[in-house]
């Protein structure tokens, strides 16, 4: 790995960094305010949901969830979380190297003394402790936002960390498939669109599980791989699906290194 | 030792030809001109040699090392200037220069501002404020801060006014008399038969024609231009005459061969004037392309 380069990725995605972090710490502060209403009001709640349509229940993962308790509330919001999460580490991925090549600066950096895989790992490595600054603010503001509105409702702390343990998982599995994408096409001309499709999409599949049912949608999407109401229901991972999770991330990033070291970089046309 | 040792290099992007069966070799502190139009295959040749891409067969050797097995190693002491510059938009100019010196493992502090002010760059503005020609001069600095021994520069002078394109002439002679190799890409040949000892004619992928400059002037045709009371076209009806055009006494044409037959012709005429000149590299580039 080469320091300069790291130190350059890292400084360019900071304001970025910022953004997203703060983003996250404000979905989770604004939902978690609605928490004392919702918990009071439980048999209400449970009533209205009722009234719609089974399907759109099983959309929103409702059926599934308690909103009366600490924990069953905060996955309904923790899914949201994982939406930016997923939009944010993608955008990472399919970006890591690909904007140099749009914005043509790939010339420069690789005309540079130092080996495709250096420039490779410097950058995931950069990119990873963005992420992992997003995740500790996760963190650190999931527990801050259940101290200040859970009142004296009690949760377990052990579930809780299970569903916090499993944001790095999931960031290395938008970041990995957004950059195997990104080294598989020819040319990302946009980011975003790439980025908003894999998160939207892996989504709206999760979504859509929950309507179908028996569908086996679960295999494909890290929403459900690492579904929140599903982790506040058991205590525990879905085993199985987590290691499915992971091994595809790291199938991605060594088809990403592969790719990479053999790309030809696209010149100015 | 050769410089750049380039054999059979072959590049295919997908079925569209980059460059076919190119091969040739540049020797320590020449200055290399490799000349074709656009879409030749010139910027292919340096993609390859820098490793920005892979060749498709042949390979191609720096300071004697294959260039895909050994690319970080050589691209410590090489200088690349692309013909199109592209940097971080966001960048200051200095930023910039600071993390293109932070590759290298030598100071380049002192020679990143002597250069800058040869080229008049101001290094507090920001990239994307840059018009194209200051954006070029980055790249000029950034190519040379780390004084490489060899330079390969693409088309580098587009986008330079002429004045800059004097100082830039003028940095490459000085860094080819500090014994730095030069590769020269471009499709004036102006300044390559300004700057270049040697050339090299890539036409639609392969090389049509490789030697040194003055050779390739000498062993080309001349070109004659007789002024003389009552000539006529007839008069040079020799062997390896060629574009023979008479008017108003006056005969010019292109002739390859033993130039004293055309003297011999010329003696007991009475000119009134005569010329034999070289062609300019242009002239033959032209009849390789016709």
């Amino acid at each position: 790995m080469s320091a300069n380069i790291y130190a350059h990725e890292f400084r360019a995605r900071l304001r970025s960094v910022i953004i997203w972090s703060l983003s996250v710490t404000a979905i989770l502060f604004f939902y978690f305010s609605f928490f004392s209403v919702f918990a009071d009001q439980a048999a209400l709640m449970n009533q209205m949901l009722e009234r719609f349509p089974p399907q759109m229940r099983a959309a929103f993962g409702l059926d599934a969830m308690d909103l009366s308790t600490v924990l069953g509330f905060y996955s309904f919001i923790f899914l949201f979380v994982q939406l930016c999460l997923a939009i944010q580490a993608g955008n990472y991925g399919f970006g890591l190297v690909s904007i140099e090549e749009s914005e043509l600066t790939a010339d420069f950096l690789l005309s540079k003394p130092v080996s495709r895989r250096q420039v490779l790992t410097s950058k995931l490595l950069a990119a990873l402790t963005s992420l992992t600054i997003t995740n500790a603010v996760v963190w650190a503001s999931s527990y801050a936002s259940i101290a200040v509105f859970r009142g004296d409702r009690e949760y377990d702390p052990r579930t809780l960390l299970l569903l916090l343990l499993s944001v790095v998982i999931f960031q290395l599995f938008f970041l990995s498939v957004g950059l195997v994408v990104s080294v598989l096409v020819k040319r990302v001309r946009s980011v975003t669109p790439y980025s908003l499709g894999l998160g939207f999409g892996a989504y709206v599949l999760s979504a859509f599980s929950g309507i179908l049912g028996e569908v086996k949608l679960e295999l494909i999407t890290p929403f459900k791989h690492l579904d929140p109401a599903g982790i506040v229901r058991d205590g525990a991972y879905d085993t199985p699906l987590v290691l499915l999770n992971a091994t595809v991330t790291v199938v991605s990033l060594a088809a990403a290194y592969w790719l990479y070291l053999r790309r030809d970089i696209p010149a100015v046309s | 030792m050769s410089v750049i040792e380039v054999t059979r290099l072959t590049k295919y992007y997908g079925k569209s030809r980059g460059i076919v069966d190119v091969s040739f070799r540049e020797e320590e502190a020449e200055i290399f001109g490799f000349i074709g139009p656009n879409g030749a295959g010139k910027s292919t040749t340096i993609r390859l040699l820098l490793s920005l891409i892979h060749p498709t067969s042949g390979s191609a050797k720096v300071f004697g090392k294959d260039v895909t097995a050994h690319g970080p190693e050589i691209r410590r002491d090489i200088g690349y200037l692309p013909s199109e510059v592209f940097y971080y938009e966001g960048m200051k100019v200095i930023d910039l220069l600071k993390y293109s010196a932070s590759f290298y493992d030598r100071d380049c502090t002192q020679r990143m501002h002597e250069l800058s002010e040869t080229m008049e760059l101001e290094l507090n503005r920001r990239i994307s404020d840059l018009s194209y020609g200051n954006k070029k001069k980055v790249g000029i600095v950034q190519g040379l801060l780390h004084s490489p021994k060899l330079l390969l520069l693409d088309e580098p002078t587009s986008g330079l006014d002429p004045l800059m394109q004097r100082k830039f002439f003028d940095l490459i002679r000085e860094e080819n008399a500090r014994g730095a190799t030069v590769f020269f890409s471009s499709h004036i040949l102006g300044e390559v038969q300004r700057l270049c000892t040697r050339v090299a004619i890539i036409r639609e992928g392969s090389i049509v024609e490789s030697s040194d400059i003055r050779t390739l002037q000498q062993n080309n045709y001349k070109k004659v231009r007789v002024t003389a009371a009552g000539l006529q076209a007839g008069s040079f009806d020799l062997p390896g005459v060629t574009n023979l055009q008479a008017e108003n006494g006056m005969v010019h044409f292109f002739f390859k061969g033993d130039i004293n037959a055309v003297l011999q012709r010329l003696n007991g005429v009475r000119v009134e004037d005569v010329t034999i000149e070289e062609p300019t590299l242009e002239e033959i580039f032209m009849h390789y392309y016709e």
